[in-house]
């Protein structure tokens, strides 16, 4: 999950900062603020992507960037003009809509010429770019097909060639795996990935599922009830989560909630017989302040318990097996603490096959992790 | 083979039945009834009851043929049947482009109200369901003559000074004809607005078309199967109206239906009455033949 994928960019690649600009921008429905105060800048040529869940502000935001909503407030500024009066058809930015909305009365052909036709192009140049993007997308032979005849993945496509056709100077993408199978998601995502590499088209992803997000975006915004909660690339955002929320939101987490115990960083929480060892506590760090910190269930090492075994006088805990689920290439356990708390533990493969007894439902296992595993969040 | 295989074979299952039910009440109250109209069509007319000769009978022992084509030569030679046939589906025609022109926008604000305002809005379209058909055709003739509520509205305005001709004539035949069947139009012109996927017309204007495009691009085309059963549900029964031309009309607006009337009440000419109406079904299904071949070539694009 942390290995870089092959089709994204390196960073020298990208443009410069700022291309896309919102600034403080803020919608409310009636009574509801579905945005608020809302700042964000995408470099040229970035994929970038908004991960939340439902309701958390992410599909308006997009809809805001295409036109199609007006924000309360703010302003959105696009490759230095001012774009945020601009009516959604004179906007140099295009969408491809989750299900895609192709427009089921004409082929493939017709759907992918529609933006160009708007846009008065000579008949020769349109089937000539019609021709160069269906290439692109590899449906060069479904041109004369009704939507209704293609395959989930095939209509995707056929969404993406009509977005790309125009040369948009920002791409938007509402939940672009969101119809498709499991399955051919992953494939897809590496596809849809490469295509837009090679376009090298600044796009803006909405997306509520984290592994898409993290394979396809070079940044992610993570966010919740209208604002952003933290902006990174996907290992910033995955390994020095900000908050509980973009923890928890990404990937699996154990967090742990108690004040920190002296200066070097001891902290104690209700939760463990033994303090937590923070290793560097922050400069900011007082004696009885709360903190939360977060450890990922693959940084925990397991062990089984010998009898009568005492626990280390720190980063560790004894439990109970509670749960034991097999994952393929990890193994999922949840061990019960004596508070009662229990922890998620992930254990790779080759560690289950290290053991000379694999652990059981209600065995006694001893839970330990290094300081550095350890995050704090705000 | 066994015996509850042969069993089951004899129990119509829920595809037959579903088929099977509507069929059969099709069957026994409108095509056995269709029948017996097109039989009294070619019979000869007499002061009889029923007025109307069999087509055959015995003569001498001898069994002899007495239906005749009689009826539909006195329907084609006279000026009066071919003159109202051409009123009528003028009349409807007219009235079904009215209807289309009122009710498509009219659909469409629906279609996009709010939920709360939208179910107000079908309800005020529905209610005057409520109300019988006659009645409300009765109560235009209020509204419409020269010292109704409309004329005196006018007149208290100080808009006119003699009270304007609203009925009797062409155009209270028009505003009775639209008033009845406009809510086929609206309503099923709504429900296909109302389930178009609203991302539709949201994509034609990311790519740059302009309100006006996006409606005759998208919506209209995609809205055509609504359009087709709204027209039919608004042309079949006007061609055949009787009521309002004899109430809101002029006796110069001739319509089918008010010459089968006086043929088959006043003339007691069972036989010519059944002829006219047998050539008007004949003059309705054409168009809807056409609209069903339309619409499947739509459905196929859809």
């Amino acid at each position: 999950m942390n290995a870089k994928p092959l089709l994204k960019k390196a960073s020298s690649a990208l443009g410069e900062d700022g291309f896309l600009q919102v600034q403080s921008v803020s919608k409310q429905f009636s009574s509801a603020t579905v945005v608020s105060d809302l700042n964000l800048s995408i470099r040229r040529n970035e994929f970038f992507a908004l991960l939340g869940s439902s309701g958390c502000g992410k599909s308006t935001l997009l809809r805001i960037m295409a036109g199609l909503e007006t924000p309360s407030q703010g302003r959105i500024v696009l490759d230095g003009q001012d774009i945020t009066d601009m009516p959604a058809h004179d906007r140099p930015v295009n969408m491809m809509f989750q299900s895609y909305a192709l427009f089921p009365h004409m082929n493939v052909r017709a759907n992918i010429a529609y933006g160009l036709k708007r846009e008065g192009r000579p008949k020769v140049e349109i089937d000539e770019r019609v021709a160069e993007v269906l290439e692109l997308v590899q449906m060069h032979s479904h041109a004369r097909h009704m939507p209704a005849q293609l395959s989930g993945g095939q209509q995707q496509r056929v969404a993406l060639a009509r977005s790309l056709v125009k040369q948009p100077k920002l791409l938007l993408l509402d939940e672009p795996m969101s119809a498709l199978d499991k399955q051919i998601r992953q494939k897809t995502q590496f596809e849809l990935g490469n295509i837009l590499y090679k376009v090298g088209v600044t796009c803006v992803m909405v997306t509520h599922d984290q592994e898409e997000a993290m394979t396809m975006a070079d940044r992610i915004a993570v966010m919740s009830e209208g604002r952003i909660v933290q902006i990174g690339s996907p290992e910033q955002v995955y390994e020095t989560p900000a908050t509980q929320f973009a923890a928890e939101f990404i990937g699996s987490t154990n967090v742990f909630a108690g004040v920190l115990a002296d200066r070097r960083g001891q902290m104690v929480c209700a939760d463990l017989e033994v303090p937590l060892d923070l290793g560097e506590p922050g400069p900011d760090a007082q004696m009885g302040q709360a903190v939360q910190v977060s450890v990922r269930p693959e940084r925990i090492r397991m062990q089984l318990a010998v009898p009568d075994s005492k626990v280390p006088p720190a980063n560790a805990a004894l439990g109970t097996v509670a749960q034991i689920g097999y994952m393929g290439s990890y193994t999922l356990l949840y061990v019960t603490l004596a508070s009662g708390r229990t922890l998620v533990v992930n254990v790779p493969r080759e560690v289950m096959m290290g053991f000379e007894r694999a652990p059981d439902y209600d065995d006694t296992v001893l839970l330990q992790w290094s300081s550095r595993s350890l995050v704090r969040l705000a | 083979m066994s015996i509850t295989s042969t069993a089951r074979s004899w129990i119509p299952g829920p595809r037959a039945l579903a088929i099977g039910v509507p069929f059969v009440f099709l069957l026994l109250f409108f095509m056995l009834p269709f029948l017996l109209v097109l039989k009294i069509s070619f019979a000869q007319s007499s002061m009889t009851v029923p007025p109307y000769m069999p087509l055959w009978g015995i003569e001498d022992g001898k069994p002899v043929w007495l239906w005749t084509v009689q009826n539909y030569l006195t329907i084609f030679s006279d000026d009066i049947y071919l003159s109202a046939y051409i009123n009528s589906v003028r009349v409807a025609f007219f009235t079904t482009l009215i209807c289309l022109l009122i009710g498509y926008p009219t659909a469409w604000l629906i279609a996009r109200a709010k939920p709360l305002a939208r179910n107000l809005l079908l309800m005020g379209i529905v209610l005057p369901f409520w109300t019988s058909y006659l009645v409300r055709v009765y109560s235009w003739i209020g509204i419409l003559k020269d010292q109704g509520l409309a004329n005196s509205l006018l007149l208290h305005l100080g808009w006119i000074d003699a009270p304007l001709r609203l009925m009797q004539n062409t155009l209270g035949l028009y505003i009775g004809m639209v008033y009845s069947y406009l809510p086929y139009m609206i309503l099923p012109l709504c429900a296909f607005l109302m389930k178009m996927d609203p991302r539709l017309p949201e994509a034609a204007r990311d790519l740059g078309a302009t309100p006006w495009e996006v409606f005759f691009t998208v919506t209209l085309p995609l809205s055509l199967p609504g359009i087709t059963a709204g027209s039919l549900l608004v042309f079949i029964p006007c061609v055949g109206e009787y009521v309002i031309p004899e109430l809101l009309g002029s006796s110069q607006d001739l319509m089918i239906g008010r010459v089968m009337w006086s043929d088959f009440f006043n003339s007691i000419d069972w036989p010519l009455a059944a002829a006219a109406t047998c050539l008007m079904v004949a003059l309705l299904l054409l168009p809807m033949v056409w609209f069903q071949r339309l619409q499947s070539r739509g459905g196929v694009a859809l």
